[in-house]
């Protein structure tokens, strides 16, 4: 019933020059995403992949499992010396994001632009 | 739906994880033809899908031979809906979610539910079934006429 996540993983470079590994989410994020979120996060190099920005322009539903997945990848990512922004969520998650106060470990963005000349 | 005293819809849900979609969106085609904002539509759905989740995994602990039931109420200037499972309802209230605990593993990652019905609805209450189950959540969401 839930729709499957993707995910796919793009390489890009900031306007400053830094390597930006980008994670792009499509479809639902709930508790039958771990190896979608989670595990696309765990497959990056450590060594290389210094920052991340999470792209959840095409999802539609993220539930509470679905946060705690993020919470958990921002848990490794900091663990790593990771920094971690995202962007493309709709304002209703934005406020859900921050209600939980996920905006005090990854910055939140509009778009991949934003999120990139802030880096 | 103008004029509208009292009108229930009704939905009964398997104990299936996903099928909580199926009541956010019933709750959110009520929720537009009573008049809401989209954002507090987007407020209703997020509650009304924890408070399924919930009902499935912790109320029905995901058996599929019983279901969840929800039902809409809607008023003139408020939309109410219970969520029903088959447990025994809420011991006590979960703390607050607090981030930088999570962050630092001293808790779960989960748990966050609760919090988020509490906080994006106008009302929310746990009530116990009195015969042990029949247990249910209580929302309710209220047209803010002057914002509209």
């Amino acid at each position: 019933m839930q729709s499957e996540t993707k995910s796919h993983v793009d390489q890009v470079t900031s306007p400053a020059g830094h390597p930006v590994t980008v994670l792009r989410f499509e479809g639902d994020i709930a508790s039958t995403s771990k190896d979608a979120v989670l595990g696309t996060y765990q497959a990056l190099p450590k060594a290389t992949a210094k920052l991340i920005l999470l792209d959840f322009t095409k999802v539609d539903y993220i539930n509470s499992s679905g946060i705690a997945l993020v919470i958990q990848l921002l848990i490794e990512a900091s663990n790593s010396g990771q920094k971690v922004s995202a962007f493309g969520l709709s304002p209703h998650f934005v406020k859900v994001f921050t209600m939980v106060g996920i905006t005090k470990y990854a910055g939140l963005f509009p778009s991949q632009a934003e999120a990139m000349a802030a880096l | 739906m103008s004029k509208m005293k009292t009108t229930n819809v009704e939905v009964r849900l398997p104990s299936r994880m996903g099928f909580e979609k199926v009541a956010m969106s019933t709750a959110a085609s009520v929720a537009k033809l009573m008049g809401f904002r989209d954002d507090r539509v987007e407020d209703l759905k997020t509650a009304v899908a924890e408070a399924c989740i919930n009902a499935i995994e912790h109320g029905n602990r995901l058996n599929e031979k019983l279901s969840v039931g929800v039902v809409l109420s809607a008023g003139e200037d408020s939309l109410e809906v219970k969520v029903i499972d088959d447990g025994t309802g809420m011991k006590k209230q979960p703390a607050k979610p607090d981030i930088d605990r999570k962050m630092h593993g001293e808790e779960d990652a989960r748990g966050m539910g609760m919090f988020l019905i509490q906080a994006l609805v106008d009302e929310a209450e746990w009530v116990a079934g009195t015969d042990g189950k029949s247990s249910y959540v209580r929302l309710v969401i209220r047209l803010d006429k002057e914002a509209e």
